[in-house]
């Protein structure tokens, strides 16, 4: 097969890191190349030199065998290249149509006066060519994350590109909506095209590539055929060393009384919409629930209504069997509910503030760190030095802006400070996000910790490998309301993507 | 190619060498503008310097211009804490110079000790009620409090002057035929006159220590207290704030009133420690309140660099009005002053960016590493 792609030794700098170091990746004509690394291993900046984001300082890059130095994304674009970013270029009151032109400096999108109707009939032609069924006259807002990501590839096959770079794209997908993905890229390199498929998770890379690029600290460590390898080699060359696979650790504990009753809870979202419809829950202290769902269903809004965060329209909580003012955080914080929020740089701390102000963001009007209206600054400081050591927060100091902490120590100190509160329910939103395999692990084990030591757990993740190894019972939210419910031990997989789907099986 | 790129790390040395720079620089471009218009340089700046700062009179003058403008200063500096815009100084300074005469009138002439205070909290009071409209509408209807406050401007100068030439009000002086003619406010009792500090032959204002005091007052309450953690993580991050359970609303409404305060006892002073009188036309043309917005960005909100910001500012404008004359336009000190604005802020984009300067020419690059 002859090479669609080739980059020779690129490397690419940023003030401290090197992000790219002398990286050689080549791809052919009619092949799914994965580009498998842990977050930080500099796939994302490989990607964007060879989507002409970024120069590389040192390297070529070769497009069927001619070398290009792309100055900026729309040479590469005419170069046949296209990248789906994880977080989606398309503009939200436009129909799909109007995004698949808009930017496209050929036939259509090029016309002053644009005849949508051309354009939509080509859209609805490729998308049922490549099984990416969506209506070209339906409005971005009204498209679901999936539905999107769908347009994001129409978008590429409009524009006849020929080497399809993909970001993560399964985060937003139930696993039966990844599968038919799948299917829709084999189709495509099947037709002759490359696509670039960026992931941290093994059995996607097994089940849709034919290589694997494998970078480690922004090093090329491996190319290697998909067939003559196994996951567990993948494993060890992304991390560097040997490591067993996600484990369910099964481990005996007194399932308590409950501690946080969710009764018939309704909240608005952001557009105006009812974000959470009706959901009814209880955790027990020492138990992990886990809230399943494809990215967008409520999880965000049912996090921020059970911690007072936003104001919920219908229902009851109780904590500890005392009822919770509904829409209050303040009251939540002193019930003992404690929140690692999605959105660990901008809400779970200030991010230019120092740690020491972080570590006391809740805690700031207690008695033992403050003295009526003044605060008592050097007791701060002493709580942030003693836990930056305990949580082992590498780099850390008491004066240093959160923002400059890595994300996996940025989220020990989210953890320190929801801990040192000793809650009674510890709320968890997608608390791995973006973290490298040991960040994740120590995270696992603070939250394993916290329900040993009697915390009730409510994990919201969209990672089912997660809920899967550490919940003792896993809700599926979709649409805003649970349907479905399961012991942890025993769903499967299979399982709950068709309810992630929608499919009503409770 | 010239590329600008965000710093990474922000080296200490440059928080003090860029802003020294940034003036120089603007004195050099002012020597060009002094050349074209025909003016020696050298001799200008020497003239400037002295009349600012070379003497004892010129000192005093200086403390009496930048007294406004530390109020000012500090009002427009408090809010920004909070990433809160009050652009309404000007106004919450003439309803404290209106609040804080009425004060004085209303007192009567019976002790500087019961007059005094009462001027500067019923000018505090003034300027607090003005900014707690953009407050309200901001808290509760999420306008832009930049439009409100900035509009409230107006409608305060308009009430100053309703007061004094469009009707028979309580501070108009209606005592005598002339000032029926020639409308004036109502001259405030000796009790309201604020006594003044000497220090050798250098003369304090009230104002100016009442100032300093509220500079002192402003860093402790944003430093040392709860108060001020919150408006430092509000200011950050509003949701970081509803995260950990604060009042937001009520936070913009306590900011602002402060912020409000701060510019109106800058008013109550007009009145007590200069003018003696409800003078709107004294008060409007001065522009304190403008003025306060270059004082607080080039002090980088710090309460005590708008002390001294403020200071260097009032001399400035002080030699402006001694030099200026029929060969010298009081423009061109305004010209000045704005070059030293425009190459302070235009040094703010040095201290958080470098400029990169690359022969080849390089792809459109992001200025932030997403690796």
């Amino acid at each position: 097969m002859p090479a669609a792609v080739t980059l020779r030794g690129i490397t690419k700098r940023f003030p401290g890191v090197v992000a790219n170091d002398h990286v050689d990746f080549e791809a052919a004509e009619g092949e799914v190349h994965a580009l498998l690394g842990e977050n930080g291993a500099g796939k994302s900046t490989l990607s964007n030199i060879l989507t002409g984001l970024y120069r590389p300082d040192e390297g070529e890059i070769l497009i069927r065998g001619t070398p290009v130095a792309f100055a900026s994304p729309r040479e590469a674009l005419g170069a046949g290249i296209c990248m789906v970013h994880q977080h989606f270029r398309l503009v939200a009151p436009f129909t799909v149509a109007e995004n698949v032109i808009l930017g496209d400096h050929r036939g259509e999108g090029k016309k002053f006066v644009v005849h949508p109707r051309r354009v939509e009939r080509r859209v609805a032609e490729l998308g049922e060519r490549y099984r990416l069924a969506v209506d070209p006259r339906a409005r971005i807002w009204q498209l679901s994350l999936g539905e999107q990501q769908r347009v994001e590839i129409l978008k590429a096959l409009y524009r006849e590109a020929q080497i399809l770079i993909l970001d993560e794209p399964t985060a937003v997908l139930t696993p039966q909506e990844a599968d038919s993905l799948f299917e829709t890229l084999r189709v495509m390199a099947g037709e002759g095209r490359t696509i670039v498929f960026i992931s941290h998770k093994l059995h996607e890379v097994a089940a849709v590539s034919d290589r694997v690029t494998v970078l480690r600290g922004g090093k090329n460590v491996a190319t290697v055929s998909t067939k003559e390898t196994t996951p567990h080699s993948l494993a060890s060359l992304m991390v560097g060393r040997d490591v067993a696979a996600t484990t369910r650790i099964v481990w005996e504990r007194e399932a308590g009384a409950p501690v946080l009753e969710v009764e018939d809870l309704w909240a608005v979202g952001d557009r105006g919409d009812d974000a959470v419809r009706g959901v009814s829950l209880s955790v027990r202290a020492g138990e992990i629930v886990a809230i399943a769902g494809v990215a967008g269903n409520g999880q965000r809004e049912l996090a921020e209504a059970v911690t007072g965060m936003r104001p919920a329209s219908r229902g009851s909580l109780k904590v500890d069997g005392a009822p919770l003012r509904l829409g209050d955080a303040r009251a939540a914080i002193r019930a003992g509910v404690a929140h690692v929020p999605e959105d660990r740089l901008h809400t779970g701390v200030a991010p230019s503030l120092p740690i020491a102000s972080n570590v006391v963001l809740k805690s700031y009007r207690n008695r033992d760190v403050s003295y009526g209206p003044l605060l008592r600054l050097a007791t701060i400081r002493d709580r942030a030095a003693e836990l930056i050591l305990r949580y082992d927060v590498r780099g850390g100091r008491p004066s240093l802006p959160a923002r400059q902490l890595s994300g996996g120590n940025l989220q020990k100190v989210v953890l320190a400070r929801e801990f040192y509160g000793r809650p009674r329910v510890l709320v968890v939103a997608s608390p791995t996000r973006g973290l490298d395999v040991a960040a994740i692990e120590t995270v696992h084990g603070y939250l394993r910790e916290a329900a040993a030591n009697g915390v009730g757990v409510l994990l919201i993740s969209e990672d089912l490998d997660e809920i899967m190894a550490l919940a003792d019972r896993i809700a599926v939210l979709y649409e805003g309301a649970i349907v479905g419910e399961r012991p942890g031990g025993e769903a499967t997989a299979d399982e709950l993507g068709l309810l992630m789907a929608g499919a009503h099986a409770a | 190619m010239i590329r600008i790129e965000r710093r990474l790390t922000q080296p200490r040395w440059l928080t003090f060498v860029v802003p020294l720079a940034s003036i120089a620089f603007a004195f050099v471009v002012m020597t060009v503008v002094l050349l074209i218009t025909g003016h020696a340089p050298l001799h200008t700046f020497r003239l400037l310097i002295d009349n600012a700062f070379g003497s004892v009179d010129a000192l005093n003058a200086s403390f009496v211009a930048a007294t406004p403008l530390i109020f000012t200063g500090l009002c427009v500096a408090v809010a920004f804490r909070m990433q809160l815009f009050n652009i309404g100084g000007e106004g919450q300074l003439y309803m404290g110079a209106i609040f804080g005469a009425a004060a004085g009138i209303a007192l009567g002439n019976h002790s500087g000790w019961l007059s005094v205070p009462a001027m500067v909290l019923a000018g505090a009071a003034g300027g607090a009620a003005l900014a707690l409209i953009p407050a309200v509408l901001r808290a509760y209807l999420n306008t832009n409090e930049i439009i409100t406050s900035l509009m409230l401007n107006y409608v305060a100068a308009l009430v100053l002057n309703y007061l004094i030439f469009d009707s028979e009000s309580y501070w108009r002086d209606t005592s005598s035929a002339t000032a029926k003619v020639f409308p004036q406010g109502k001259n405030l009792p000796p009790a309201a006159n604020w006594p003044s500090t000497s220090l050798g032959q250098l003369v304090l204002p009230l104002g100016l220590l009442v100032g300093v005091a509220v500079a002192v007052l402003v860093w402790f309450l944003y430093n040392r207290t709860r108060f001020g953690f919150e408006v430092q993580v509000i200011g950050d991050s509003p949701r970081a704030a509803g995260y950990a359970g604060m009042r937001t609303r009520r936070m913009i409404l306590a900011v602002m009133a402060l912020s409000g305060a701060v510019a109106g006892i800058g008013g109550a002073s007009q009145d007590g420690d200069f003018r003696h009188t409800l003078d709107p036309r004294g008060l409007s043309s001065a522009l304190y309140g403008y003025t306060g917005i270059v004082v607080a960005a080039l002090g980088r909100y710090n309460p005590f660099a708008v002390c001294v910001i403020a200071f260097l500012l009032g001399g400035l404008q002080n030699a402006g009005y001694a030099l200026q004359g029929a060969d010298f336009p009081s423009g061109l000190v305004g010209v000045l002053q704005g070059l030293i604005l425009f190459c302070a802020l235009g040094g703010e984009v040095l201290i958080r960016h470098r400029i990169r300067i690359q022969l080849r020419r390089p792809a459109a690059e992001a200025t932030e590493a997403t690796a």
